[in-house]
């Protein structure tokens, strides 16, 4: 969930009167926002920082505001105000439109064939005759940043490029080139590079170096150019200098690079419809033409409303359709009830881009109406409950193990791979685990195949409590197996472990017989179980036996091998049992 | 128990004295070792309150072996001095006395003698007083007859350094009448035996009486972990309210039921390597059902049942991309798709709590993996106000009147249901919370890794009480 943060008194003033925090807080939950938190940036430096570098920083008052993920119509000041003014009546949504140069030709970008392979997909358009002030001027910047976080995925899917018009002349092409054949002055600094010297240059910027990843092994990197061989950008790392806009700029050429277009769409909609707001024409932006290198030639911004049909039987609220049309002009959704009165007729307009089905409407309906002030009903949905069988025996067998003494363990089920091999002295190949690609560290590089680390590891932890200490879990490890649609399977294990002074064989052995008399299996060669001597090296040599149970290998038992004792940091005997319950089901 | 003969002459001598008397009086009255009197006194006091003793300690001087010998037969420079005849002696023979060497300094610095080296026949020895008084042996015999405090500091710490004089502490104690006091002995029985039982005896004997503020022995016993104690209500609460339980047991998921089948978008950031474990082996899941997803790979990049899609290039790459699954939404997911392949739809209530997995930033509240609670109902016509009223029943089972924030709920969106073959107009509500965070309130417990995983404390596991939720 993004987090917006602006001036509390610039906010108060947009919205033409002041708040107390609790006020607002309260209005930003019934536009279903969140007022996170009341800080200022003397606040934030000094948190992060210490005091000392705080003392130059402002105090003037911030809030920040958690805004859904999807709302990028909510990311600025202005659209923030527009939206909690219309919300409270203050004002009518404003009604955005696209319009044609006073005089001469939309501007044009030109897409070459080259850029296919690297990042296909460009659209602009001008915000004409813009005023900004500095704040306006931050804010248009913030914007654009807060958008390459979120929707443009940090600027993999979409990039910006916002340019003074007045610095440089179309029709602009869109292309990609070797990166040592693009040289410019990119922004704020003072001589030309390479693109090839650039990308070294940014590899320590705390800021771009995330961005270079997107074209780096690339053989063309993206470029935009001017009539005169301008470079506006290098798209998606940075501007070039020379059409750097400022607060004084007056024309602004807005272009957005994708791999996903209908991003880039949704992402110059947002910017013209929060900033046309400061145009000497308001809400009005100029289009630009977009050719294609197959000479298809697209008008930008897309900037228009749907119209969506909202059925009245999906309404889950139990007022009049008038007062729901109301409560979604409210959320900037303009809205009419049907002559026949059984349908809303609801008008999207180019800001609210997250609404794509009319249960996003009934949502925002919802919200209107205030989801306290919904009745609380109970379904009639008549159902029987059943418990999922292995889990049914898991909890009755947890029952009785910690009657008979063992005291239950709760582990991870991600371990490192020594913890399944090396430590047990088994081979990693042979363990059967799934492997995990990208573990932060050690300790999530594998699921565990068995639940006996997890147990020593308890152990190791308890070192200093009274002995003999007896653990067990039930719990599932996961083993691969082709069988299944993903490749791997869960498998329950009852796994437990007594340690003390004498390694206890008899005490983990009569476990063993307990839990069979628990599932009702007598002891026996055929129809029984028994347990028979096993080579296992992560027991004692002659302390390990594997147990059957008609006719089939469920498990091991024995006395721990003294090398995996130390493994794990201990250094009393221990005997173990580990063995597989599904198979009494 | 010391012998009675001791007890009760040690219990006279306290019937004798008003306001007490000291151990140590006791012994030499009675003429036996302190210790005696000691096991004496703890011996009584087993028996109730007979007597009342305090333990006190006092500090005394006693004279070492060689302090012993001086009183006896005085200084060693007395005794060099009284060697010496009028004539004198010869140093050498004086030297071979037993306090020769020691004595001889002393009694020169005394100037009691002095040497004549140049004598002939070698060095000699000649009194230079007539008569000499031996105080180091007068203040020591003071300290063997008890009057050391008649000594200065100064005088006992100088003997001290001889090695003549030590300073003892004493422990003993000061013994006084109890509530209870008799100067008989009754044996006092501990337990009550079979043999008692059977002769009846025990209607005669005294029993010791127990001590009630002492804690009992633990029982011998196992005990369940309090995060599953705490599961087990969960599933309890889900059962008595009607739901069924789904199979969770596989942690291993496909992106595609994980994701997809959710209308997940393929660039959401749950999808990112930070926030989701990828599989390296198996790295890709196989045999999706081939309808369903063209479905939903139609739903998501055109859009189609009223909505407008998302509109991008679906990947199957991504969608078979083997992952730990992230939330058990998944298996929701498996659930409904079934139900959606029955002849005809039938009304469901669905729950499950297992582990879930997150490649998240680890700390105090947060772990790679938790256990996820899930509530699901499909049926014809729920609306908001069913999901509001399901959860209200749920929470109140919980007890959890005020509104907390542990979860999430909401109603599943139609470009889930529709592609899976769900019939129109069924709607699926849905919540899920964290098992973790619940207990962590419910215990006061601030740091995860405190209930879950190895390093838990099993004080704390043995120490956890019974789980009643609503309680």
């Amino acid at each position: 969930m993004p987090t917006v943060s602006v001036k509390r008194d610039l906010l108060f003033q947009a919205l033409g009167r002041t708040f107390t925090d609790e006020e607002f807080d309260e209005l930003c939950f019934e536009f279903g926002l969140e007022l996170d938190e009341i800080t200022s940036e003397k606040d934030i430096i000094s948190r992060e920082q210490g005091d000392q570098k705080a003392s130059e920083a402002s105090d003037v008052v911030l809030y920040k505001i958690d805004v859904p993920a999807n709302r990028y119509d909510l990311l600025c000041l202005e659209g923030l105000v527009r939206g909690l003014q219309v919300f409270k009546d203050k004002m009518e949504a404003p009604r955005y439109s696209r319009v044609n140069p006073l005089n001469g030709d939309p501007q044009r970008l030109i897409i070459t064939g080259e850029t296919a392979s690297v990042r296909p997909h460009a659209v602009a358009a001008v915000l004409r005759n813009i005023t900004f002030t500095p704040e306006r001027y931050d804010s248009f910047i913030e914007l654009q940043e807060k958008l390459h976080q979120n929707i443009c995925r940090r600027r993999t899917l979409v990039a910006i490029g916002t340019h003074d018009l007045d610095t440089i002349s179309g029709p602009f092409t869109y292309t990609a080139k070797a990166p040592d054949d693009i040289r410019f002055k990119p922004l704020n600094q003072n001589q030309e590079y390479s693109a090839t010297q650039l990308m070294g240059f940014y590899k320590t910027d705390s800021h771009l170096r995330h961005y270079l990843h997107i074209i780096e092994d690339e053989p063309l990197y993206p470029v935009i150019y001017d009539s005169n061989g301008i470079v506006l950008s290098m798209p998606p790392i940075i501007n070039g200098d020379h059409s750097k806009i400022s607060v004084n700029t007056k024309n602004v050429f807005i272009e957005c690079t994708a791999t996903d277009l209908t991003k880039a769409k949704i992402v110059l909609d947002m910017i013209v419809t929060m900033f046309s707001e400061h145009c000497d024409q308001p809400f009005t932006v100029e289009e630009a033409e977009v050719v294609y290198p197959d000479g298809r030639m697209v008008t930008y911004p897309v900037c228009i409303y749907l119209c969506m049909l909202l059925r009245l039987c999906i309404c889950t609220v139990l007022i009049s359709s008038e007062s729901i049309a109301q409560l979604l002009t409210r959320m900037c959704l303009k809205s009419e009830v049907t002559s026949d009165g059984a349908e809303i007729q609801v008008e999207i307009p180019p800001t609210r881009s997250d609404v794509i089905h009319a249960c996003d409407i009934m949502e925002d309906a919802a919200m209107a109406y205030g989801f306290n002030n919904i009745t609380r009903t109970t379904p009639r949905t008549y159902t029987v409950a059943n418990q999922f069988p292995l889990n049914k025996l898991t909890e009755l067998l947890r029952l009785d193990l910690a009657t008979a003494g063992f005291t239950e363990a709760l582990t991870f089920a991600l371990c490192s791979q020594e913890d399944i091999a090396d430590k047990l002295q088994k081979n990693l190949k042979d363990t059967k685990a799934v492997h995990i690609s990208n573990p932060k560290t050690a300790e999530f590089q594998v699921a565990r195949t068995t639940l006996l680390p997890g147990l020593l590891k308890t152990l190791a932890a308890n070192r200093k409590m009274p002995l003999p200490l007896k653990l067990f879990e039930i719990s599932d490890v996961v083993l691969r197996d082709e069988s299944t649609d993903v490749g791997a399977r869960n498998s329950r294990r009852l796994c437990a472990v007594y340690y003390n002074k004498t390694p206890g064989f008899e005490v983990i052995h009569g476990l063993l017989d307990r839990v069979m008399q628990l599932l009702e299996v007598k002891p026996g060669r055929n129809h029984g179980y028994y347990i028979q001597a096993a080579e296992d090296s992560t027991y004692f040599p002659g302390r390990c036996a594997e147990i059957f149970s008609h006719g089939k290998s469920i498990g091991r038992l024995g006395v721990l091998h003294p090398d995996v004792i130390n493994s794990f940091e201990l250094t009393m005997p221990c005997s173990a049992l580990d063995i597989d319950i599904e198979p009494f089901l | 128990m010391a012998d009675t003969g001791i007890l009760e002459s040690l219990l006279r001598l306290v019937d004798k004295v008003d306001g007490g008397i000291d151990s140590q009086v006791v012994a030499s009255s009675l003429g036996v070792d302190h210790q005696v009197v000691v096991g004496a006194v703890k011996s009584v006091q087993a028996l109730g309150e007979v007597i009342e003793a305090e333990q006190r300690s006092s500090k005394h001087w006693e004279l070492t072996g060689e302090g012993q010998e001086i009183a006896e037969q005085g200084s060693h420079e007395a005794r060099v001095f009284k060697a010496i005849p009028e004539e004198g002696l010869s140093q050498s023979q004086l030297m071979k006395l037993p306090s020769g060497k020691v004595g001889f300094s002393k009694a020169m610095s005394n100037k009691w003698i002095h040497l004549d080296k140049g004598h002939e026949g070698g060095p000699r020895v000649f009194r230079m007083v007539e008569s000499i008084e031996d105080v180091v042996r007068k203040k020591l015999q003071q300290v063997q007859m008890g009057h050391s405090s008649q000594l200065e500091e100064k005088e006992k710490n100088e003997l001290k350094k001889r090695k003549l004089l030590t300073e003892v502490t004493v422990k003993s104690y000061w013994i006084t009448k109890g509530s209870n006091f008799s100067t008989i002995i009754t044996k006092q029985e501990t337990e009550l035996t079979p043999e008692m039982i059977a002769s009846g005896s025990w209607k005669e004997k005294k029993f010791k009486p127990y001590n009630f503020d002492a804690m009992g022995v633990a029982p011998d016993s196992g005990h369940l972990h309090p995060l599953m104690k705490v599961r087990t209500q969960f599933r309890q609460i889900f059962l008595e309210m009607g739901f069924t339980e789904m199979p969770t047991n596989n942690f291993i998921e496909s992106s595609f039921w994980n994701f997809d089948s959710l209308f997940q978008p393929q660039q959401h950031p749950a999808r990112d390597q930070h926030d989701t474990f990828f599989l390296s082996d198996p790295a890709v899941a196989h045999d999706f059902p081939q309808d369903y997803l063209e479905r939903v790979k139609k739903v998501h990049s055109e859009g189609g049942y009223g909505s407008q899609g998302y509109k991008y290039d679906w990947k199957i790459e991504e969608a078979q991309k083997n992952i730990l699954r992230t939330h058990t939404t998944a298996v929701s997911a498996r659930m409904l798709y079934k139900l959606a392949q029955q002849e005809e739809f039938t009304p469901v209530k669905y729950f499950s709590i297992d582990r879930v997995f997150r490649n998240e930033t680890l700390d105090a509240t947060h772990l790679a993996e938790f256990h996820q609670i899930e509530g699901v109902v499909a049926d014809y016509g729920l609306t908001l106000g069913d999901l509001m009223g399901v959860l209200h029943q749920f929470f109140t089972k919980l007890g959890l009147n005020k509104w907390v924030e542990v979860g999430n709920s909401g109603v599943f969106r139609p470009e889930m249901l529709l592609p899976m073959g769900l019939p129109e107009g069924v709607s699926v509500i849905a919540w899920g919370l964290s098992l973790e965070r619940p207990t962590m309130i419910k215990y006061g417990i601030n740091n995860i890794r405190e209930l879950v995983g190895h390093k838990v404390n099993l004080q704390m596991v043995y120490d956890s009480p019974v789980c009643r939720l609503d309680s």
